[in-house]
């Protein structure tokens, strides 16, 4: 199968059935998409196909074969983070951090397609992505800053 | 004209005589309240979001957004200043405060039929509400208020429905809710070009806001019938095993079922599921036909299983009894109706509990699935089921 | 490799420590247990210091405290410090992460040990100098004179220098670099960017996938099986039955899940019918109980009675993670990268389960998502190590599912509790009587037979008896005194031993609910006295702390001059956890939607005193997450259960708070006490969460609700029409 992950062209020996998140973990070795839930209520697997966050969880590879995926890893690094991600450690926007990367998938398209989002509009978009240790306040900061440096 | 003139020329009523008002009765309250449930006002008169009763939702019709009228007691823009006697005629013969016809989406061609008793306690509890000052929207249909005469002349019959001395006290019961209060052919039997229900077709499946309402007599799509504990669990609960589970415009239904009696529950699922008149061979024929065409697995649609095994099949190739497992699809009426439209819907938006309550929780695959994906997928649960192919695969998702 | 390079291995060999020496006064935090300085830091000949703590990181943001902490007395940047947390092979032990009580134990046994260290530097420095230590000044890890010579620490303490016992210290470098600093956490930039963070993301060579075939439902007996359909499918290596318990390992995760659910859907179950899904409250208290009264003083008096009983159902931990850990069975030893809160019990329960020596077991911290307590972190690392061991050689990766991480954690246990008050004449409390039912709060390993995975063998373990926490931490029991001075008081713990769930330790343990309810009730006390809630508690509060944190909390709302509106209420609720850590009071802001029952969250305004704080910020973001977790916990959570299973298996089955229903705003004021203990503050919101809601909806409404969750049927049932 060939896909197309932060830019780059791959090939990976998978059935076409096979949601894409095992691929991203296992076969491509990104660690941002996360295990959360399995049936698409969670959100920490959250990636982007052409700019529309999905649940890789429950995304075949065969419905992606012409699209752009874009995962956490694809926003910046440690080094050299992007604006979401700098906006997110400027607020210290996480505790445990295991929903953080499919959140940021998440705002990162609200970012892209209504940078002028008000903080209900923020809050509605969001609202399919869990939080368990409570840092919503925290979230919803981060991508307020973020939209603001984007402005 | 000179008839729709005539006819369209109505008095106001009286307003209000606030020292008239009756101290509140609970027990009366709490009976309003219920009916009310019943009723599912709130479906209409709450916009999402907004207050309870103060209106604001809009309903597309084929005629035009209409949009539910504030109902709370505000005097100025809510139902303070109505009498019962306004509130009954409105709801009798769709007839404002003022005179003025209300548009028909209004189901008062089915709460004519409500008694005295139930008016009142509707009324009581309606004007115990908190009143809420918010403006009605203006409809936008352009059709003029005095044609609703018109439309009343060949729709509109007053008054109660008469019981049926042959049939038990449950099924007159339900008889009553279901072709009054609760308004179910509203939605489930079809209308003609002029917004009236077709008579001769009664609940042989209608529309409601883009969804396909499926037909509750003999018509159903249902390849097991339905039977009264089938339908009470699924009015009850949500969710009726081999049959479907509720989406779209039935959810606000069934959410406000909750806060009505067992009793009224069961008779309404007792006098529906006297609709299918089928005998009970040709219902069990028909179950027995439907077990045998249904397939576990076709190759109809190679394409659509790959994405039902990667999307679909970890839930519902399990079934509901299984840890995480959700409905088999094979025998769901989504799959079985004429319309692949309420299907895609589902897909598309997902079945997800009100927000902090419990409930299936199927996501939504609108990101994911792309046009033909989608048709794929459609075409491949229909052919489970053994029908005719949909033909409106690719329309449905618009 | 070698069986004890082996375990070793993945990092310097620092094999146990000498046997600890007891000194004879007490020392401070866990120095007391573990009092070798060498056990707690190293100073490598090239300058590179390695501080190591037993505690581990839970997205508490520990590290980043201990950091700190470390930085300060050192003084070097938290950077230069590699900091090593819980490892068996490694790092002291210091039990579970649990309680509130790392900075306690860990920050302060690190305070003293480095600041010791330093001194150590420093009279070493002098002695090469031959100047008096006051001419000497600490630099970037280096020691300098005035005159400009310097010398690295790397240079100064080379062998046994640091091998000594740890003794108290009074000069403790406070507060001028990095201590009382909102340092930014370490660990957030790799978490962000998606750098390995989780033992989820550990990929060891060779690596393969397991997946457990979980029972149904407790007691569980698996009758059969097929593995045909598993076995099947390309790249399933081995299926794994011991009793009820089946597992199957494949190459790849995605096939170990196909197998899982292959064999899942092959397998027949014998299910007991037990649980007490009618009403379950009335069951517990129908089970035996053991009464043990924790409190009394005073002589009661008569006056006017006030009563209540409250309630709170099972509630879960939920992690967004579902439980993993990686077991390698190799050359007769096992190591576990875990998440569990408690590495040391953890390879004592592992050894006896597998009968292997605890000397051959390595446990190894990674963290996981946030676990709030005890979760399946122990069990996922049972598994691991049963199912390295049936596969030995190659690293082992197991994760729980989502139904099965809902269904068989061990929940916060349900529980109830009894307020009793007479109220004199002028208003005030004439006397107190509280009782309070409840499981053990505390299941947690030590013992095979506290792991799940254990229970289903074909040599099965049984759970050890379950006991009481004693006070003064107590578990169902925690905080069930009340910190109030009254004349006259009683309070008595019952304790239910017998489980019809599976229960542990869930964040702030009794006090969540304990606090609940003597919050709830002082505010029914005040209004029975007619008296501002405040006000009323205040009369009764004696200890000065206490008192601040409640006059700043309430000032911060703006308390007094709250404007009444129609379906608006305002609460207010404080408590000290367990009695001797953290202060902290809530108050918040509702609006109730009456014909719904619908809350809405308006403003949450929070003060807490933590003794000295080590990093505001940290302190502030565990306060705002404990807030919302709470208010998800208290408007919306309870697990679901019929005779035979429980029914809550997703996040359908158990919904928590999401976006669009959190509060407003909060805000949370840090009440700094440079120079005072540390005391825990995890756990401290809780509780006081809970009863400002409960309070805040009783002042909106006019009707309380004494039984949670507070959610919007049971409001628009107290309500009515």
């Amino acid at each position: 199968m060939k896909l197309n992950v932060n830019g780059r062209d791959v090939e990976v020996a998978a059935d076409p059935a096979t949601p894409l998140l095992y691929v991203l973990r296992g076969e491509l070795a990104l660690n941002g998409a996360k295990f959360g839930c399995g049936l698409g209520q969670c959100g920490a697997c959250t990636v982007l196909a052409d700019g529309e966050p999905i649940f890789s969880c429950l995304t075949p590879l065969s419905v992606l074969q012409s699209r752009k995926i874009r995962t956490v890893e694809g926003l910046g690094t440690l080094q050299n983070p992007g604006p979401l991600q700098s906006a997110f450690i400027e607020e210290q926007a996480a505790q445990c951090g295991y929903c953080i990367p499919g959140m940021m998938m998440r705002a990162q398209a609200l970012l892209e397609k209504a940078p002028g989002a008000s903080e209900d509009e923020i809050r509605a978009h969001l609202s399919p992505s869990l939080c368990r240790c409570g840092t919503h306040m925290r979230i919803l900061r981060a991508v307020a800053r973020a939209m603001k440096a984007k402005a | 004209m000179t008839l729709l003139a005539g006819c369209g020329a109505q008095e106001a009523m009286a307003p209000l005589d606030a020292s008239a008002k009756l101290p509140p009765d609970p027990q009366r309250i709490a009976q309003g309240a219920r009916l009310a449930a019943l009723g599912n006002c709130m479906g209409c008169h709450t916009a999402p979001g907004g207050k309870p009763y103060a209106g604001g939702r809009g309903l597309e019709t084929p005629f035009g957004t209409i949009y539910g009228t504030n109902i709370t007691p505000d005097a100025e823009t809510g139902i303070g200043g109505w009498s019962q006697a306004a509130f009954a005629r409105a709801m009798r013969e769709g007839l404002d405060n003022n005179g003025r016809h209300l548009y028909p989406a209004f189901p008062y061609d089915y709460f004519t039929r409500l008694t005295d008793d139930d008016l009142a306690s509707l009324y009581a509890f309606l004007m115990a509400r908190e009143p809420v000052k918010q403006e009605n929207r203006a409809s936008r249909v352009p059709i003029p208020r005095v044609a609703v005469a018109l439309w009343n002349k060949l729709y509109l019959k007053k008054g109660p429905i008469e019981a049926d001395p042959g049939k038990s006290g449950e099924w007159n019961r339900g008889a009553y809710l279901v072709r009054g209060l609760a308004h179910c052919g509203a939605c489930h039997t079809p209308r003609d070009r002029l917004g009236g229900e077709i008579k001769q077709a009664d609940f042989a499946g209608g529309e409601a806001e883009g969804w396909h309402a499926p037909a509750l007599n003999a018509d159903s799509p249902s390849p097991v019938p339905w039977t009264r504990d089938a339908l009470h669990a699924y009015l009850r609960t949500g969710i009726a095993e081999s049959h479907a589970l509720t989406a779209g415009p039935m959810t606000g239904v069934v959410r406000d079922l909750k806060q009505v009696l067992d009793e009224d529950v069961r008779a309404i699922a007792t006098y529906i599921a006297s609709l299918d008149r089928r005998t009970p061979g040709e219902r069990r024929k028909a179950a027995d036909e439907a077990f045998a065409n249904t397939k576990r697995d076709a190759a109809d649609n190679a394409r659509g299983r790959v994405v039902y095994e990667g999307a679909c099949a970890q839930c519902h190739d399990r079934g509901r009894d299984a840890e995480g497992g959700a409905l088999q699809l094979a025998l769901a009426s989504g799959l079985t109706i004429p319309t692949s439209r309420n299907l895609a819907h589902i897909i598309l938006e997902g079945i997800e509990p009100r927000e902090g309550e419990r409930g299936p929780w199927m996501p939504a695959f609108a990101g994911s699935l792309g046009e033909q994906d989608l048709a794929d997928l459609l075409a491949y649960l229909r052919s489970l089921t053994g029908r005719a192919p949909w033909k409106d695969t690719h329309e449905a998702q618009r | 490799m070698k069986r004890r390079g082996f375990l070793a291995a993945g990092g310097a060999l620092v094999v146990g420590f000498a046997l600890p020496l007891r000194a004879f006064a007490a020392l401070p935090g866990d120095l007391e247990k573990t009092p070798l300085l060498d056990a707690w830091l190293r100073i490598g000949a090239d300058g590179s210091i390695t501080v190591f703590t037993g505690k581990a990181e839970l997205g508490q943001g520990i590290k980043t405290a201990l950091l700190q902490i470390a930085a300060e007395q050192l003084a070097v940047e938290p950077a230069r410090i590699e900091l090593v947390t819980a490892d068996t092979a490694r790092t002291p032990n210091e039990g579970y992460t649990a309680g509130s009580h790392s900075m306690q134990d860990s920050g302060t046994a690190i305070l003293h040990a480095c600041a010791q260290a330093r001194e150590i530097l420093i009279a070493e420095a002098a002695r090469r100098f031959g100047l008096s230590s006051n001419d000497l000044s600490l630099q970037k890890g280096e020691i300098r004179t005035r005159d400009g010579r310097h010398v690295g620490y790397g240079e100064l303490v080379s062998g046994q220098q640091l091998h000594v016992n740890a003794a108290p210290q009074s000069r403790l470098a406070t507060r001028r670099s990095w201590m009382g600093k909102p340092v930014q956490r370490v660990d957030i930039p790799g978490k962000v960017t998606g750098a390995p963070s989780y033992v989820q993301d550990l990929r060891l060579p060779g690596m393969v996938h397991a997946r457990v075939v979980r029972p149904p439902s407790y007691g569980a007996r698996l009758a059969s099986f097929d593995e045909s359909a598993a076995t099947r499918l390309p790249g399933v290596l081995k299926v794994v039955r011991d009793g009820s318990y089946l597992a199957v390992i494949a190459e790849r995760e995605w096939t170990a899940i196909q197998a899982m659910r292959a064999l899942k859907d092959s397998s027949r179950w014998e299910e007991p019918a037990r649980l007490p899904a009618r009403d379950v409250y009335s069951a517990l208290l129908q089970l035996p109980a053991q009464e043990s009264v924790i409190y009394q003083h005073g002589t009661p008096r008569g006056g006017r009675t006030v009563q209540a009983e409250y309630r709170r159902p099972y509630q879960l931990h939920g992690s967004i993670g579902p439980s993993c850990a990686v077991g390698l069975f190799k050359d007769d030893g096992l190591a576990v990268w875990t998440h569990s809160q408690g590495v040391y019990p953890l390879r004592d329960a592992l050894a006896e389960m597998l009968g292997v020596p605890k000397e051959r077991i390595r446990c190894i911290h990674m963290e996981g998502a946030g676990c709030y307590g005890h979760n399946a972190a122990d069990d996922a690392g049972a598994d691991a190590a049963l199912l390295a061991r049936a596969f030995p050689g190659r690293p082992v990766r197991v994760q729980w599912m989502r139904e099965d991480e809902h269904a068989w954690e061990p929940f916060g246990p349900a529980m109830i509790a009894r307020a009793r008050a007479t109220l004199a004449a002028d208003g005030s409390i004439a006397s107190w009587s509280y009782d309070v039912w409840s499981n053990t709060h505390s299941t947690r390993p030590g013992r095979a037979g506290d792991l799940a995975p254990a229970l289903a063998l074909a040599k099965p373990f049984t759970p050890p008896p379950p006991r009481p926490i004693p006070q003064p931490e107590g578990g169902g029991d925690r905080n069930a005194i009340p910190i109030y001075a009254l004349p006259a008081a009683r309070v008595a713990h019952h304790f239910i031993p017998q489980m019809p769930l599976r229960v542990s330790a869930l964040r702030a343990l009794g006090a969540y609910m304990n606090v609940f309810s003597i919050e709830s009730f002082m505010d029914e006390l005040a209004q029975a006295a007619h008296a501002d809630p405040v006000a009323f508690r205040q009369r009764y509060l004696a200890d000065a702390r206490a008192r601040d944190v409640v006059r700043i909390a309430a000032l911060r709302f703006g308390w007094p001059a709250f404007k009444r509106e129609p379906g608006r209420g305002r609460g207010f609720a404080f408590a000290r956890y367990k009695n001797l850590a953290a202060y902290c009071a809530v108050a918040m802001e509702v609006h109730v939607e009456c014909e719904t029952g619908e809350v809405r969250l308006l403003r949450v305004v929070s003060a807490v005193d933590g003794g000295e704080a080590v990093n505001p910020d940290g302190i502030r973001n565990q306060i705002e997450g404990g807030i919302l977790q709470s208010l998800s916990w208290t408007t919306l959570e309870a697990v679901a259960f019929d005779e035979r299973r429980i029914t809550s298996r997703d996040w359908g089955g158990y919904p928590i708070l999401r976006f669009p229903h959190v509060p407003r705003s909060v805000e949370v004021e840090v009440v700094d006490r440079p120079g005072e203990p540390f005391l825990g503050i995890g756990e401290a919101a809780q509780g006081p969460t809970a009863a400002a809601l409960a309070n805040a909806i009783a002042d909106a409404t006019g009707h309380r609700i004494r039984e949670l969750p507070l959610n919007r049927e049971r409001i628009k049932a107290s309500i009515g029409a």
